[in-house]
């Protein structure tokens, strides 16, 4: 098999350098991805020939002009929700097979402006619903640490591809976690930039006021990168902030002295927390005083709410997003209905899983007349409250460190038929998709021989202190260099 | 005590336009039920004065300038039925031809 990838920064190196050619990267991604597919099941489908037509292109241009960005010439991966003009965009759901996207996610805009090249579409959870890519109509993604493992969800297939050194950059969405957790679950960083920072055209809507797009990468450097070229204001998403792109890679000054990192207390005594992960994230937390941070005892105390507040919010969300798959102008139509309510029901129950009907049902439930105020306007008014536990404990800190899962990764088949449980995993991640907040997921030891991963939450606005915090403590330590050995 | 049964179930079924087998409308009733249960927890939070946080943020607008959109063959490649200018359906109206 190919030797795995390194990251995009020692690839532009070696581009740059002359060492290498983005044709022999984007050869050695594709190859690595056919040889690994039968374990991994990480793409759900490559696009080899217009990945090597864009490679030769961008070495053409080497040497006659300025690289486009970090990104030229260096082969990636996104997630099956995010549109490509001509190719498929399937959100591993049945009801989108089939479907060919008709235009270009803002995001997929500006990542083919900057060189950068696609190598293929990953798994998912169907729709992003789920927290271990085993919702998914393709089956599920396995863990490269462990294949009897999941590699978390739901964009476990972009996790498992840059875990596996297939590429070193991938894009992922997060509506409560699916950046962050299965970046811990597989050893790597995740980032969720806050909301509005990136825009979400063209990603499939899941719950709007929650979604994110982010990158996927070994280093905290690469993150910051991409996150420069694909964020910026997009007038064709209303909520996109209003700000010019970031300038994160600037901001990596290795230095963190007068930093303040805050510790909640509710989750470093969590009790449904794994000691080991405690344990790790702890030591974490150490590594960046020692860096020059300074640590100080927070409290959020409304955060035991915050799985509660998420799963009314985002399923309501959800069934009104997807309203828009009733077999009419694209998707999966139930052939031979009598009318055209019966299509309706037969292809959407023909269509989705088992997973989404679940939360579309309750996100109706929870719209629908005499249960609005209970559950939906409850939600949004606990949300209000975390909100304002966010800003009084960020009124004295740059940033909160606390675990990104309870847990390490789990068995696959352990938790498909129990999803309360599943949604428990999220129990660290949503609140930050409830705030608003960017976030990140970084390495920080391992448990039983699989990768902890710690999570910084920042101020609105300030993915760079996120990044100069985790770049810093990517200097002083080497869990993101660790590979896992994935059988011949 | 059971929060939703089947028949609550099938009934919010229609309203998302899911048709449910029964073994699986009783599934997911179980599924629902323990899932109303945990976020039951809400209930005894007092939130004050809060206001609910969707209440709060303004709509950005810009300006209403003409554009171009997706050209219509590309807006019918997907769908499952067309006439080349409208997408197709089955008769709305009980007993009508499709078309």
């Amino acid at each position: 098999m190919t030797e795995p990838l390194g990251t995009a920064a020692e690839l532009r190196r070696a581009l740059d350098a002359g060492e290498t050619t983005s044709a022999a990267l984007v050869e050695r991604a594709l190859a690595r991805a056919e040889a690994t597919a039968p374990r991994l099941n990480a793409f759900v489908g490559l696009r080899a020939e217009a990945a090597r037509r864009e490679a030769a292109e961008s070495d053409a241009r080497r040497g006659r002009e300025p690289a486009r960005s970090p990104l030229d010439g260096i082969p990636i991966a996104l997630k099956d929700n995010i549109a490509q003009a001509g190719e498929p965009c399937g959100c591993a759901s049945r009801i989108l097979a089939g479907y060919v996207s008709p235009y270009d996610a803002t995001l997929v805009e500006r990542l083919r402006a900057a060189g950068a090249i696609v190598v293929g579409r990953t798994n998912m959870d169907e729709f992003a619903m789920g927290s271990s890519t085993e919702h998914s109509c393709h089956g599920p993604t396995r863990n490269p640490w462990d294949l009897a493992r999941s590699p978390g969800g739901s964009s476990g297939g972009s996790a498992a591809a840059v875990a596996a050194g297939i590429v070193p950059l991938a894009f992922g969405s997060d509506t409560g976690g699916s950046i962050r957790q299965p970046a811990s679950f597989t050893g790597i960083v995740g980032l969720k930039p806050g909301y509005g920072r990136v825009s979400r055209y063209g990603l499939v809507a899941f719950a709007s006021s929650l979604d994110q797009l982010g990158p996927l990468a070994r280093s905290a450097e690469d993150c910051a990168a991409a996150l420069d070229v694909v964020s910026g204001r997009d007038p064709r998403d209303s909520t996109s902030l209003p700000e010019p792109p970031t300038r994160c890679r600037e901001a990596l000054a290795g230095d963190v002295a007068g930093l303040a990192v805050g510790l909640p207390r509710e989750a470093l005594a969590g009790a449904g927390c794994d000691p080991e992960v405690s344990r790790a994230v702890e030591e974490g937390a150490r590594e960046l005083e020692k860096a020059g941070a300074t640590l100080r005892e927070v409290s959020l105390p409304h955060t035991r709410y915050a799985v509660a507040t998420y799963y009314l919010i985002c399923t309501a969300e959800a069934s009104s997003n997807l309203a828009r798959f009733d077999g009419v102008r694209y998707g999966r139509r139930a052939e031979s209905a009598a009318g055209l309510t019966e299509m309706y029901e037969r292809s959407r129950s023909e269509g989705f899983g088992r997973e989404v009907k679940r939360r579309i049902l309750l996100g109706t439930y929870v719209l629908s007349a005499g249960y609005y105020d209970a559950y939906y306007r409850k939600a949004q008014r606990v949300r209000a409250l975390l909100r304002r536990d966010f800003e009084e404990a960020l009124a004295s800190c740059d940033a909160l460190l606390l675990p990104t899962a309870p847990e390490t990764a789990f068995p696959l088949g352990e938790r498909t038929a129990d999803p309360l449980r599943m949604y428990l995993s999220d129990v660290y991640t949503v609140s930050a998709n409830l705030t608003g907040a960017p976030a990140l997921s970084l390495p920080c030891g391992f448990a039983g021989g699989l990768p902890v991963g710690m999570q910084l939450v920042g101020r609105s606005g300030d993915e760079a202190t996120l990044l100069r915090l985790a770049d810093a403590f990517q200097r002083r330590t080497d869990y993101h260099l660790r590979r896992p050995e994935l059988p011949a | 005590m059971s929060r939703i049964g089947r028949a609550e179930v099938e009934r919010i079924g229609h309203l998302a336009r899911l048709r449910l087998e029964p073994e699986e409308a009783d599934a997911l009733a179980r599924d629902l039920d323990a899932i109303l249960g945990y976020v039951a927890e809400l209930e005894a939070l007092d939130t004050g004065g809060a206001p609910p946080a969707s209440e709060s943020p303004v709509t950005p607008l810009r300006e209403d300038r003409a554009a171009a959109s997706l050209p219509l063959e590309r807006a019918l490649a997907n769908a499952p039925a067309s006439d080349g200018s409208a997408f197709l359906v089955p008769p709305v109206l009980e007993g009508e031809d499709e078309g």
